[in-house]
């Protein structure tokens, strides 16, 4: 049987929070949804897994902190040792102070970026490319549920469609795929 | 639902006092034997220091309330009265401080040094200082006194008006509630112009000028800082107890895991203060910037490194991940040993100046007078928690708190 996607749209968000309660509580499994901004309390009502962007964005925070002591170690101590201001600069520790504001910018610079770049590559919305999203109106005001019946085995897509008009939905569209 | 002070409660926190002057004595007793003349000085500088500790986390703690009044935040409306709870302490906090600068003021201390009017006269030749006579226009006792008197009275009115204010809120709805929010609301940003200057310039007249000659812009945000840490931490504390004991119910992870983040950020405020304050005097290294830092590396390098890293490092690395800040026992654990670094704080700010090389660590006369004043703290703050509803019954927000979720 040919996999079929369902989208669900909803005007609101709770009348989508609620439905999605009432699909899960049938035994159907929510794909996924599509909203012009979070919706809280979603994650846990869809089962979807929490996001390791902030374990993502750890790395690449003490990756920076990491790349700029060597820096700060290289040009200031071992390359070239600079007097400014009489200040120790033999061992990097004991400068430590003077280049605590780079490591810490650096840091901030490293864990901003790279959680962002990562965040956009793991979506697929880098600049240019084509958007992954299946109706242009949930970045506007609609909400969309998407459901597949090759993730719910137990229900055709005519039982899940009937369990959907008895929610608030608006419109139901299918697709094949 | 109103909490009742359990009997346990009650004599734990008289036991602690109790074992706190007990050890408080033991520490005066052996001080005395090493050195008599300076034994005064050092209860005086350990009553000071405590004092202060513990008022700070009330005032801590008024700022954040008024802070959530003033941005009409949500999510904390159900925890309105914990920190209701603590400002409960404020008082006696300002009373334990003017005391000190009373006696301080009558030369039975000489905490701040400034007060002896000898410094100002140049012909005494003994004891005159032109640096300090040159701040008179500042430090002088009129000003000074007048001073104390604002800052305490307006902290004392404002705690007063705004406890009196969330009462009478339980009793309205509809329209009224909704005036008398907007009247708090506005009080309370009016309030926090007033905190700004307060909290600074109260910073620079009690513990500041305990080292006369030195001067640092930032440090009023620094000691600002610290108090809105030891709040955070108290905060989160008690309504975890609360907790335990099954009251708050509607309090879930969510709200944890907000006063959680508080912790974590203000920690970061503090250490990013502490280390602006003190990198810039260690970069541009003017002798008399410098004076206040060098004492303190140079005697006690220890009690300086220590608690910075105890303040920075331990909640920066246990309080990153979300996981940590809904973690009551873990959160309990880290906010106690924050306590601790942020009390050593505030001892590092006093003695090195108060006691100058009569200092040498931080002993059991500070430590007794410390936990004496923490089973005091305890105590008030639990017995005003019984005064009032343990959440607020009426507040347009509080329905949009009961579902906070993050």
């Amino acid at each position: 049987m040919a996999d079929k996607i369902i989208y669900a749209v909803y005007d609101d968000p709770e009348q989508l929070k609620s439905a999605a309660r009432k699909l899960i509580t049938a035994g159907v499994r929510v794909k996924d949804v599509f909203s012009p901004f979070p919706i809280h309390g979603l994650d846990p009502i869809i089962g979807l897994k929490r996001t390791r962007i902030g374990i993502a964005s750890f790395m690449f925070g003490i990756t920076g902190t990491a790349l700029a002591s060597l820096g700060t170690w290289y040009f200031m101590i071992k390359d070239w040792p600079m007097d400014i201001g009489g200040k120790p600069n033999w061992t990097w520790y004991h400068n430590l102070p003077a280049f605590v504001p780079v490591l810490f910018e650096f840091t901030v610079f490293c864990a901003a970026h790279g959680m962002a770049i990562t965040y956009l590559i793991r979506n697929k919305t880098l600049p240019f490319m084509p958007a992954r999203n299946p109706d242009p109106r949930s970045t506007d005001d609609k909400f969309i549920m998407e459901l597949r019946t090759s993730d719910n085995h137990g229900h055709s897509a005519e039982a899940i469609a009937s369990l959907l008009r008895g929610t608030a939905v608006q419109e139901i569209n299918e697709r094949q795929c | 639902m109103n909490f009742t002070l359990s009997n346990r409660a009650r004599t734990l926190s008289m036991a602690l006092m109790g074992l706190g002057l007990v050890v408080a004595g033991i520490g005066f007793v052996t001080t005395r034997s090493h050195d008599a003349a300076h034994a005064g000085q050092h209860f005086w500088s350990a009553l000071f220091l405590n004092g202060f500790f513990f008022f700070g986390i009330s005032l801590g703690a008024l700022f954040f309330y008024s802070l959530q009044w003033a941005t009409e935040t949500a999510w904390s409306v159900l925890v309105r009265r914990v920190y209701e709870g603590i400002v409960g302490f404020l008082p006696i906090g300002a009373a334990v401080i003017v005391i000190c600068l009373l006696a301080g003021q009558f030369h039975l201390n000489h905490i701040w040094h400034w007060m002896d009017h000898r410094v100002y006269d140049p012909a005494d030749l003994e004891h005159y200082d032109p640096i300090i006579a040159g701040k008179s226009a500042y430090l002088n006792a009129p000003f000074f006194w007048l001073r104390v008197v604002l800052f305490m009275g307006t902290f004392i009115f404002a705690a007063n008006w705004f406890r009196k204010q969330s009462l009478k809120m339980d009793q309205l709805t509809g329209d009224d509630l909704r005036t008398q929010h907007l009247l708090t609301y506005r009080r309370s940003a009016l309030f926090l112009v007033f905190f700004a200057v307060f909290s600074s310039v109260l910073s620079w007249d009690w513990l500041m000028s305990i080292d006369t000659h030195w001067f640092s812009t930032l440090y009023g945000w620094y000691i600002f800082a610290g108090m809105w840490c030891t709040a955070m931490v108290t905060g989160v504390i008690v309504v975890l107890y609360l907790k335990s004991k099954g009251y708050l119910p509607q309090v879930n992870n969510n709200h944890i895991h907000d006063m959680g983040k508080w912790v974590f950020a203000t920690s970061f405020l503090w250490s990013y203060l502490w280390f602006s304050q003190f990198m810039l005097y260690w970069y541009a290294d003017i002798p008399e910037e410098v004076a206040y830092a060098a004492v303190r590396i140079e005697h006690h390098p220890g009690l300086m490194w220590g608690m910075f890293f105890i303040n920075f490092a331990v909640p920066m690395v246990l309080l990153m991940s979300r996981d940590a800040k809904r973690n009551p026992r873990f959160l309990i654990g880290v906010g106690t040993v924050i306590l601790i670094g942020h009390w050593l704080n505030v001892c590092q700010l006093v003695l090195p100046g108060a006691l100058g090389e009569n200092f040498h660590q931080v002993g059991a006369l500070e430590a007794g007078l410390g936990l004496f004043f923490l089973g005091l703290f305890v105590l008030i703050v639990l017995r005003t928690l019984t005064k009032a509803p343990l959440t607020v019954v009426n507040s347009p927000y509080l329905e949009e708190s009961v579902h906070h979720s993050i």
